[in-house]
């Protein structure tokens, strides 16, 4: 039994430790963020020279690797930064995707290009009524001829104002939450028929409401069988809850630390407001969340990366999310309170970090959600 | 033991209701179902329009104006206010600096002031916390030197809510420095037109500027809006820390809350063909919400039945503020939860006068999140809960 990280994947955790302390602080963080694309376009280039954009990939794929303890190294570090670049939606999410179901060429087209850093992606999949259920879709894509019309709404889709091409889950038979008959569909953002609603999210980043109106996309655009996507967009989901999973680790650890440093310098009633008891037992118990939050992540990418059978999988990646899910309200909820009102500004990298956690904690789906998940499986 | 009301309470009662029903304005009612916030104008609007009933101020006394009331006649006031949503006074002219005016103001004073409180004409802000004296505010460090037939006022104050609005500052400062710190506090009223203030709003999470610092520069302050004797604020303060606290429990508004979390669970799909209301999870929390709201209901009533025989209200009063703070914060998560991705997109703008954007979710959805980062500062202002559990340590049990 070794928990150790391998001598690579130290080197990347140093690699990311050591461009975020150079050219990552809340000041350049924020500047990032008001800018029109929401992300740099130059750190997104310095990523993919860094081979970072390689990592969620096998090296079949020409990646890193693409283990899921690779990915929460990085994304644990991302976390603490509260880095914006659109890594999730492009390179786990819309990546993922091309490499689970697409075929080779589909592959050979798109993939290198999400590697070297020129080519921007982001998923439809969520829907209005749909909640957290992935196989509720009733976007529908309708054959005709060699081709395919979509119609359809989708929303919350990361990345979807800077993304080139999107990934379109959309329905080809069956009733709206059956596992049957779900496609994903590679669509250009520029398509007619496709209307694009930007808009900020709580935490900063860039997304969309996406509209589908007779939208036409060649039979060729389909990733995988027709109407047979739906296991292999739950696995790429659950890749992409374990890696965001690990970023809210990181950026609860933040949390930790911030609180525990403003303790010990706010003074009030003559006094370090850290040598008070009350809070110190309330400030030990934000730690024992972070490190229960941390080996939960740790198992569910262990898992992943394991000969477990898929329902196995998918149990202990729900574990993760539903457990994450509490430390975040619990963890959250404590820095701004410790810091009183300054935490509750957006002066203090605090507040934004908070934003960031509570938005991952509805991702993908919120702690009750996947505690279900997981009691059902 | 009943907690019944008398036939004549419940007269009053129906007549609240029924002014009520008829007088709210329905576009503020339709802004506040949305969570948009009502403008400085619609609150004095309102306000004038209880000022016309002769509702302005029940917790004033009838020689200034105030209703006379009851204590029981207060309680259904606030209670039926509360359960329609319609927004209480603002609270810094109305409950805050009045009391103090009336107990330790001098006749002047008190005709100079009263009457534009009671009438909405002058809105007040709060100049108490500073940068570096929060839960500790006797610490405070801002200073009024005295020049003549004046006060000299240098310094900054912080979390100052709606001073943007303000016409008028009632502010505590530091007049004595050789003596303990709670001695040598003063209670003053600033025109906030006075030259050398300046306002700096703080932005807040939720992207509102709600709350400013304020600047003092060498601001002239007359003698004559001292309040009382130099040096003897800190005392007064104390008094209306107390008046802070009442009506936080706000049982009312959380019922209304609890009603619009059931609604909106009915309206939202749990992704598999039922609505969430249906959803065992979501169901239980709303349950243990019930429940400890009717806790807290009681809790409250055993405390007014106390004032209402004309106790002072102790720190019991402490257990309200936790209580019901929380319990607020509790649902502010609740709503978080069944907006699922729908609470995701910050737009701040929403909740302004005008707003005229497209809704990116159902119903106030896109609200969800906003509230629930805003009122993380309800466990945090008005004494911390920190703060009203050592109240409760110290003065309730003795420790």
């Amino acid at each position: 039994m070794d928990f150790s990280y391998t001598e690579e994947q130290q080197m990347l955790q140093d690699s990311v430790q050591k461009f975020v302390q150079k050219s990552y602080d809340f000041g350049t963080r924020n500047a990032i963020l008001a800018s029109d694309d929401g992300y740099s376009i130059e750190n997104w280039q310095l990523f993919a020279e860094l081979g970072w954009l390689t990592v969620p990939f096998s090296e079949a794929d020409g990646g890193f690797g693409g283990s899921a303890v690779d990915l929460i190294v990085m994304m644990e570090e991302f976390g603490k930064a509260n880095l914006v670049e659109p890594f999730m939606p492009t390179a786990i999410l819309g990546g993922g995707l091309v490499a689970a179901l697409g075929a080779d060429t589909q592959k050979a087209e798109l993939l290198p290009r999400v590697m070297d850093g020129s080519l921007q992606l982001a998923c439809a999949y969520a829907e209005s009524t749909s909640r957290f259920n992935l196989a509720s879709v009733t976007t529908s894509a309708e054959s005709e001829a060699d081709s395919l019309v979509i119609n359809g709404s989708k929303i919350a889709v990361l990345n979807g104002p800077g993304a080139d091409k999107l990934l379109v889950v959309a329905r080809e038979s069956g009733a709206t939450a059956d596992n049957a008959g779900i496609s994903v569909f590679l669509v250009d953002s520029e398509s007619e028929g496709v209307s694009i609603q930007a808009y900020t999210n709580v935490d900063g980043k860039k997304a969309a409401r996406i509209d589908f109106d007779s939208v036409t996309v060649p039979a060729a655009q389909r990733l995988g069988e027709a109407g047979g996507a739906l296991a292999a967009l739950q696995a790429v989901i659950d890749r992409a809850i374990v890696a965001t999973s690990a970023e809210a680790v990181g950026a609860l650890e933040a949390l930790l630390q911030k609180t525990v440093e403003y303790s010990k310098t706010r003074k009030q009633f003559g006094t370090a407001i850290g040598t008070f008891q009350a809070l110190q037992h309330r400030m030990a118990d934000m730690f024992i969340e972070c490190q229960l939050a941390r080996s939960i992540v740790i198992m569910a990418a262990m898992k992943l990366d394991s000969s477990e059978g898929e329902l196995e999988k998918t149990k202990s990646v729900s574990a993760a999310k539903s457990r994450v899910g509490r430390a975040i309200r619990k963890v959250g909820q404590e820095a701004i309170q410790i810091h009183g009102g300054i935490g509750m500004t957006e002066e203090l990298d605090v507040g934004h970090l908070f934003k960031r956690v509570t938005a991952i904690d509805v991702m993908f789906g919120d702690a009750d959600y996947h505690t279900e998940r997981f009691a059902s499986i | 033991m009943n907690a019944d009301f008398t036939t004549e309470e419940l007269a009053f009662q129906d007549e609240v209701r029924d002014f009520l029903e008829s007088e709210f304005p329905a576009e503020f009612r339709a802004k506040l179902d949305v969570s948009q916030r009502l403008s400085k104008d619609e609150l004095v609007r309102w306000q004038k329009i209880l000022y016309q009933k002769g509702w302005a101020a029940p917790s004033w006394p009838e020689e200034y104006g105030g209703t006379g009331w009851t204590q029981i006649q207060r309680y259904i006031f606030a209670t039926e206010m509360g359960l329609i949503g319609a927004p209480e006074p603002v609270a810094f002219g109305m409950k805050m600096v009045a009391p103090i005016l009336m107990t330790f103001g001098s006749d002047e004073q008190k005709q100079r002031f009263l009457p534009d409180i009671l009438e909405s004409n002058v809105w007040w802000c709060q100049g108490y916390s500073e940068p570096n004296a929060g839960s500790d505010l006797a610490s405070l460090k801002t200073t009024a030197m005295r020049d003549g037939d004046e006060y000299i006022v240098n310094g900054a104050k912080t979390w100052n809510t709606y001073g943007q609005y303000a016409d008028w500052i009632f502010c505590l400062v530091r007049t004595d420095n050789t003596v303990k710190k709670q001695e040598g506090i003063s209670f003053l009223l600033i025109d906030m037109k006075s030259p050398g203030i300046t306002l700096k709003p703080i932005v807040l999470i939720d992207g509102h500027p709600e709350v400013n610092e304020v600047f003092f520069d060498d601001v002239r302050v007359p003698m004559g809006n001292l309040i009382g004797e130099e040096n003897k604020g800190w005392t007064y303060a104390k008094l209306l820390l107390t008046h802070e606290r009442s009506n936080i429990a706000g049982v009312p508004r959380g019922k209304r809350r609890l009603r619009a979390l059931k609604r909106i669970a009915k309206d939202t799909d749990d992704g598999f063909g039922g609505n969430m209301l249906g959803n065992a999870s979501f169901s239980n929390k709303l349950t243990d919400i019930e429940i400890q709201l009717q806790a807290l209901e009681y809790s409250e009533l055993r405390t007014l039945a106390a004032l209402s025989v004309g106790k002072a209200p102790g720190p019991e009063s402490s257990i309200l503020k936790v209580v019901g703070t929380e319990l607020a914060q509790e649902m502010d998560e609740l709503f978080v939860d069944l907006a699922g991705y729908h609470c995701l997109p910050f737009v701040p703008e929403q909740f302004e006068d005008g707003f005229q954007g497209v809704q990116l979710g159902p119903g106030n959805s896109a609200a969800a999140a906003l509230t629930y980062f805003n009122n993380r500062k309800l466990s945090i202002f008005g004494g911390s809960n920190e703060i009203q559990r050592n109240i409760i340590s110290k003065h309730v049990l003795g420790l």
